[in-house]
Order: C-alpha cells, then sequence, then structure tokens
C-alpha cells in the first residue's frame, strides 16, 4: 500500500468505524430482525423467537392496511413533493429577482418553518384548521364557501396535511434553489435577450437546464422527506386519522413496532420503505443522467 | 446466529443501566405516574416521607404516549421502582418479564371490587394492586328517558319510541362513535362472549359473539344511531347539552367533562344508569373492568420500599383523598363512602359489581381494535355480521399464532394430561426461563378451571 493511501485510510478510519457501528451494522441487524417474528414474547425471552424467513413480507402484502398507507405516503409525496418544488422555485425567483426588497427578512420568513418544532406548528394549525373557530374556514366563510372539518373529513384530511408539509418544507429548497440561480452567469441572460428572448423562454431555456443539479439534490431530498413523512400525521391526527386516511408507512412501522410491539413486522416494513427510497433516488439520478 | 446476537443485545441494556445505579443514603424510589394522576400524586407523597423516610421522585408521563414508553423503558432497562400503568397493559408487562408479583397480603382483597381485581391477576398470579376504577355505562337524558332501560327489549323500544316521535336526522336516540370499541366489545361480552378461547383460539364466529355485534349493528341500521367516528363529532357535550342525541355509553371522566361543560338548567336533565343487560339475565348487565393498576418493575432494587408505597396509596383514606383531588373512582370500596349522595357517580358503583375483564393476552388491545375496525366495516355494509365475524376468526387466529406456539412450546406435558402433578412441574421450570413457569402456570390454571 502506498504511504498516501495508508494515511488516507488512517483519516477515514475513526469516520468509517463509527459509520459502521452505528449504521451498517444496525442496518444489517434490522435486515435479520425483519426475517424473524421478533415481538413481545421475545422480550420476556429470547428463545421465544423464530425465524419465519419472507413471512413478514408475505404477510405484510397481503395486509389492506399496508396498502392503504403505501396509497396514502405515494399520494402525499406525488402531490407535496413536486408542490413544494413549484412553491420553492416560486419564491426563490421572486427572492432572487432585482427588483426585490428586503431579500433578508423574506428568506428568514420562509426557512422559519423549516426550523420550527413541528409540535408547535400542529397546534397552530389545529387551530388553523378547525372547523367552526379555525382561520381557514372563517375565511372560506367571508366569501360564502362553508369549509371542510379538514381534519376530520377522510377526504380533507390528507390535502390538510400535505398543505401543512408543504408550507413546513418549502423554505429549505427555496434556500438551495436560491444559491443555485445565483451560479447562473448573468451573460447568459444577456445573450438570450439579445436573441429575443421574453422572460418565460429566458427562464425556460436558461434557469431550468442551469438549475439541473439543484433539481437533482431537491428532488431527491424532498421525495425521501416524503416517502418517510411521520411526524405530520402523527401529532395532526394521531391513530392514522379518520378511516386511515392519514395512516403513512413510517406511522404503520410506528403503530406494529411500538404499539404493538411486532419488531420483526415493523422491520420488514422499514425495508420496504428504504426499498422505495432508493428506488426514488435510483430514479431522480437516471433521469438526470439521460438529460446530461 | 441471530438468536445469539439479539440475545447478546437483550442482557448488554440492563447491564448497562444498572451499572450505573450508585448506592444512596436514605432510599428514594422513582414513581412514573400518568396523565393527571402523575400530577396530583406528588401531593400525597410528604406523608408518605413523613411516615417512612422513603423519598419518592414522581415524574409525569402523558397518557397518549405512556404504553410505548414503558414497553421502550423495559427494552432499554429504564423502568421506575413502581408505576402506574392501565390494568389492560398487565398480561403485556408479565409476558415481557417487566413487573414482579405482589403478595395479596399488601391489602385488604375483600375490599376491592372482583373484576377490577382479576385484571391484575395473570395465570393465577398477583402482579398489580388496583390504584383508581372505571367502567361505562349509560348517560341518559332524563326529559327524553324518564326510566331508563333495564334489557335489551326495553333499550330497543326506547329508542324506537325517540325515534318515531323525532324522526328529523338532527337527532338520534344513541351516540356510539364507530371507531371506539368498548361498545360492540360489551355487548358481546354481555352475551357470554370469550373473544378468545383458553387455547389462544379465536371465538367470533359463533352465537356468543354475534348475538351481541348484531344488536350493535342493528342500532344503525335502524337509525337509533349515526355511523360517525368520534373526529366527526364536533362537540359531543354541547350536542348531549342541547338534546341532539339522548343516550351515549362512555366513563366516569365524562361526569365531569358534562358538570364543567354544561349550563345549570342543562344539569338537571341528565343522569347515569348500569347498563341495561340481554333479557333473561340479571341486571346491570357486564361492562367493562377498566382503570389503573400499581405495580412494581422486575429490576429495582428497591421493591419493598416501592411496596410499601403503592400500600400507602391504597389506603382507604388516601383513596378518598385521591377521589378529592381527580375525580377518580375510588378501587377500595370502603372509600366509596365520600362519593355518598351523588347521583351520577352512585351508578359506577352498582356497574362496578358486575364488570368482566378483557382476555388477558398481551394481544388483547391489538385484538378489541380489530373489532371496532370490523365493526365500522359491517356499519358501513361492507360486511354483513356473519362476514365480520369470520374475517376476525382469521385475523385474530393469524395474531395469536405466536401465542399458541408459546404455550405449546413450553408445555408439552399439560397437553399430555398430567395436570395433578405440580411437583413436577415446578422441578421441570426451574431448567427453562422463569418466564415459561408463567406461561405453564397460566396454562395450567386455565386446565384446571375448564376441568371444573
Amino acid at each position: 500500500m502506498k504511504p498516501q493511501s495508508r494515511a488516507a485510510l488512517l483519516f477515514l478510519a475513526p469516520g468509517m468505524a463509527l459509520i459502521t457501528l452505528f449504521f451498517i451494522l444496525p442496518v444489517i441487524a434490522g435486515f435479520f430482525l425483519s426475517l424473524t417474528d421478533f415481538d413481545l414474547y421475545s422480550i420476556g425471552d429470547v428463545r421465544n423467537t423464530r425465524v419465519v424467513g419472507a413471512k413478514n413480507y408475505a404477510s405484510l402484502l397481503d395486509n389492506p392496511l399496508f396498502w392503504r398507507a403505501l396509497t396514502n405516503t405515494l399520494y402525499f409525496s406525488f402531490v407535496g413533493g413536486p408542490l413544494t418544488i413549484a412553491v420553492a422555485l416560486a419564491a426563490a425567483l421572486l427572492l432572487n429577482a432585482k427588483l426585490a426588497r428586503f431579500k433578508a427578512l423574506f428568506r428568514t420568513i420562509y426557512f422559519a418553518p423549516v426550523v420550527t418544532t413541528i409540535v408547535g406548528v400542529a397546534i397552530v394549525w389545529k387551530y388553523v384548521y378547525h372547523p367552526r373557530v379555525g382561520l381557514l374556514n372563517r375565511m372560506l366563510d367571508a366569501i360564502g364557501i362553508q369549509g371542510p372539518d379538514w381534519l376530520g373529513d377522510p377526504q380533507w384530511a390528507m390535502p390538510a396535511l400535505i398543505l401543512l408539509a408543504v408550507w413546513r418544507g418549502f423554505g429549505y429548497a427555496t434556500v438551495i434553489f436560491l444559491a443555485g440561480l445565483q451560479n447562473v452567469p448573468e451573460e447568459l441572460y444577456e445573450a438570450a435577450r439579445i436573441d429575443g428572448a421574453g422572460g418565460w423562454k429566458q427562464f425556460w431555456h436558461v434557469t431550468v437546464p442551469q438549475l439541473g443539479p439543484t433539481f437533482v439534490f431537491v428532488g431527491i431530498i424532498t421525495a425521501i422527506g416524503f416517502l418517510q413523512v411521520f411526524a405530520e400525521p402523527y401529532v395532526m391526527t394521531p391513530d392514522g386519522g379518520p378511516l386511515n386516511s392519514t395512516l403513512t408507512i413510517v406511522m404503520l412501522m410506528y403503530r406494529e413496532g411500538f404499539r404493538w410491539w411486532n419488531m420483526g413486522y415493523a422491520a420488514a416494513v422499514a425495508f420496504i420503505l428504504f426499498a422505495m427510497v432508493l428506488l426514488a433516488t435510483l430514479a431522480n439520478t437516471l433521469i438526470r443522467r439521460r438529460r446530461a | 446466529m441471530l438468536l445469539s446476537f439479539l440475545s447478546f443485545l437483550l442482557p448488554l441494556s440492563s447491564f448497562l443501566s444498572t451499572s450505573c445505579a450508585r448506592p444512596q443514603q436514605s432510599t428514594t424510589i422513582e414513581f412514573w405516574g400518568l396523565g393527571r394522576e402523575g400530577e396530583v400524586v406528588a401531593e400525597l407523597i410528604p406523608e408518605f416521607t413523613k411516615q417512612t423516610g422513603i423519598k419518592v421522585d414522581v415524574q409525569q408521563i402523558p397518557w397518549t404516549a405512556a404504553h410505548e414508553k414503558i414497553l421502550t423503558a423495559h427494552v432499554g432497562g429504564s423502568l421506575p421502582d413502581a408505576l402506574q400503568v392501565g390494568n389492560s397493559w398487565m398480561s403485556e408487562l408479565v409476558t415481557i418479564d417487566a413487573i414482579v408479583p405482589l403478595e395479596e397480603t399488601l391489602v385488604d382483597k375483600s375490599d376491592y371490587f372482583a373484576g377490577i381485581w382479576d385484571t391484575n391477576v395473570i395465570g393465577g398470579t398477583l402482579y398489580g394492586i388496583p390504584w383508581y376504577v372505571d367502567t361505562r355505562l349509560l348517560f341518559y337524558r332524563t326529559d327524553l328517558i324518564p326510566t331508563p332501560p333495564r334489557t335489551w327489549s326495553e333499550w330497543n323500544a326506547v329508542m324506537a319510541k325517540l325515534r318515531r316521535e323525532n324522526p328529523s336526522r338532527d337527532f338520534y336516540p344513541i351516540v356510539m362513535p364507530t371507531n371506539e370499541w368498548p361498545q360492540p366489545v360489551i355487548f358481546a361480552l354481555q352475551r357470554g362472549a370469550v373473544l378468545v378461547d383458553e387455547s389462544a383460539r379465536a371465538r367470533f364466529d359463533e352465537p356468543r359473539f354475534l348475538e351481541g355485534f348484531n344488536f350493535y349493528v342493528d342500532m344503525f341500521r335502524r337509525g337509533y344511531a349515526p355511523a360517525v367516528s368520534n373526529t366527526q363529532v364536533a362537540n359531543i357535550y354541547q350536542q348531549f347539552g342541547e338534546g341532539q342525541f339522548a343516550m351515549w355509553i362512555t366513563g366516569p371522566w365524562d361526569v365531569g367533562n358534562l358538570r364543567l361543560r354544561l349550563s345549570k338548567e342543562q344539569q338537571e336533565l341528565w343522569s347515569t344508569a348500569p347498563l341495561p343487560a340481554p333479557d333473561g339475565t340479571p341486571y346491570p348487565g357486564v361492562s367493562l373492568a377498566g382503570g389503573s393498576s400499581l405495580v412494581v418493575s422486575k429490576r429495582s432494587s428497591k421493591q419493598a420500599a416501592a411496596k410499601q408505597f403503592i400500600a400507602f396509596l391504597s389506603r382507604p383514606e388516601i383513596q378518598s383523598r385521591f377521589y378529592e383531588m381527580t375525580g377518580d373512582l375510588p378501587a377500595r370500596k370502603s372509600a366509596w363512602r365520600v362519593l355518598e349522595g351523588d347521583r351520577e357517580l352512585a351508578a359506577f358503583g352498582r356497574q362496578l359489581d358486575r364488570t368482566v375483564a378483557l382476555p388477558r393476552l398481551p394481544e388483547a388491545e391489538n385484538i378489541v381494535n380489530a373489532v371496532a375496525e370490523h365493526g365500522q366495516l359491517t356499519v358501513r355494509g361492507q360486511f354483513t355480521p356473519q362476514q365480520a365475524a369470520q374475517a376476525l376468526d382469521r385475523k385474530i387466529d393469524a395474531m395469536l399464532e405466536k401465542r399458541r406456539w408459546v404455550l405449546r412450546k413450553f408445555i408439552p406435558r399439560v397437553d399430555a394430561g398430567s395436570l395433578g402433578a405440580p411437583a413436577v412441574q415446578e422441578a421441570d421450570a426451574s431448567r427453562v426461563h422463569p418466564r415459561s413457569r408463567v406461561y405453564a402456570r397460566d396454562k395450567l390454571n386455565e386446565a384446571a378451571e375448564a376441568h371444573r
């Protein structure tokens, strides 16, 4: 081994050791756990554990609640994810506009929900969504629309959570987009203007391609965040909401793991989620490579 | 390999937690109280410390997170010396070997409601002392229902009459939120349903269960009850106060809520009564044995002090004071003297003499939730009651597969019929894990009961 690589290895060792101990090993242990029926009886006596192979996965695919949770999660992700990106991009464009004033102030305002604790946010939003005295329904009342019971109605509970998640999450993406926008060379816009491109064409043919890598990064981060949604439904609609309409994959995992203590089963849920996140990430990168 | 890895983890966690416990000068025990009780119990502690010299460090755990927190704390080896638990968790805590048996001499057993006491007895051994009790019964509007029904047929007649007199959809004779499990479960228990039998087999597709389940579903079919979940009922107290429904099945906590929220005139218009019984069975009909119990954790090194504390909290005069502080119904009958003259709560006293426990299995909560879920699907017309019962049988049987395996694994001898040989059982038991002895005893008792 060359001295340099030995030195590199030495410097990497502490980090590698930590990652192995606290990340890779638990993941492997979690995978093995998902092949067992580790549950309450196993906590009493470990010998009450059987290796059941893929049975957890099979019964999971057979469980209507799992499909419900999967549908809810995908609904949440496919509506909430793109919406977050769109709102974030719009906010970033506004902040980056030459006419904009008080940029730092607005940047802080947009970013504030990201760093606010979800429990505090949940209390405020529960008031906002209150069917009779809530801000939202009062506003709808004023224009003559009778608002639904946002969190109590199976149809509206998920949209209400999506709105909350978008509001809470777009600030983070905004900051990243803003950084991306500031890296777009001004000459490109100048050249485009000379070629006669209007505002929309400049955006579509200059800004968007230049933001490519930013889109991939934001896309992956948002997808992962949305697929792993837990805090919002957990605090706003505990127990999965009306008719399980806000039960997500992670909620199901939590319910199975910590409420019923079916750890093996919950680990299987975790691995399916892992596969989904992996797929989303791969898809994102592939799309990016194709374009490049 | 996996098993040895897991078995390595568990002792490690308990090792870590015990190794940092330091010896202390004066004894201090840790106590976990849940919700409001955890807040209030602190006021009783100075007296206990004065009498015994034992200090108590109280931690308050919110009810919504309590169950998860206790299980996690057990695995992490950080349970306190004594704690309050919902009495329906008892079997779970025994299964995971988190709590220790208690001596029956700790308190005067005859002073407790029998049905409630039983929820603390798992496999013939006492594991908890009831702290406060609750059960569910009928809340009704006295202006709409002059005398509360005593039988199911009287009940149906009352609801039919109310429906006839007021066909409007703004009014319902009764409200039973479809996502609450107690109502369908109570009706089934009233018909003698066991839900799960001694050999951990589901027992739903049979008349005992179906009669109760049908009674429940019919209330919706006949339009006596609206098919709504409790999140869809905006303000149940206000609606009850305004007479938008005439009956409601709930627990003692709502006595306090109604007294707090209804106007003075409305206070005259409601009362409580024990549950009606199925025709031909004694009144009142049975209800659920609910409430909280006090237990001592296995890992505690101060179990004697913890038991002293439990005995203190169980004294009749302390129980009376606790009632005055919280409004929680005392577990001891002698402490009920403070409730004399309370018309609404007196009905609970009668109901508490007629309660039954849910199946004492760690899976019980999961099972009753499944009943509510299938009740909801039946009410919405996706299942016939029979189909729901069959689906429940399949689901619960699959859920209990593990328990049957554990039962079979540790007690092949009992199955072979060697019931009358406890000495052999004990000798045998010394070779296996202590937990399996409980299963064996559990099974033995059940078998002995079946024998009688």
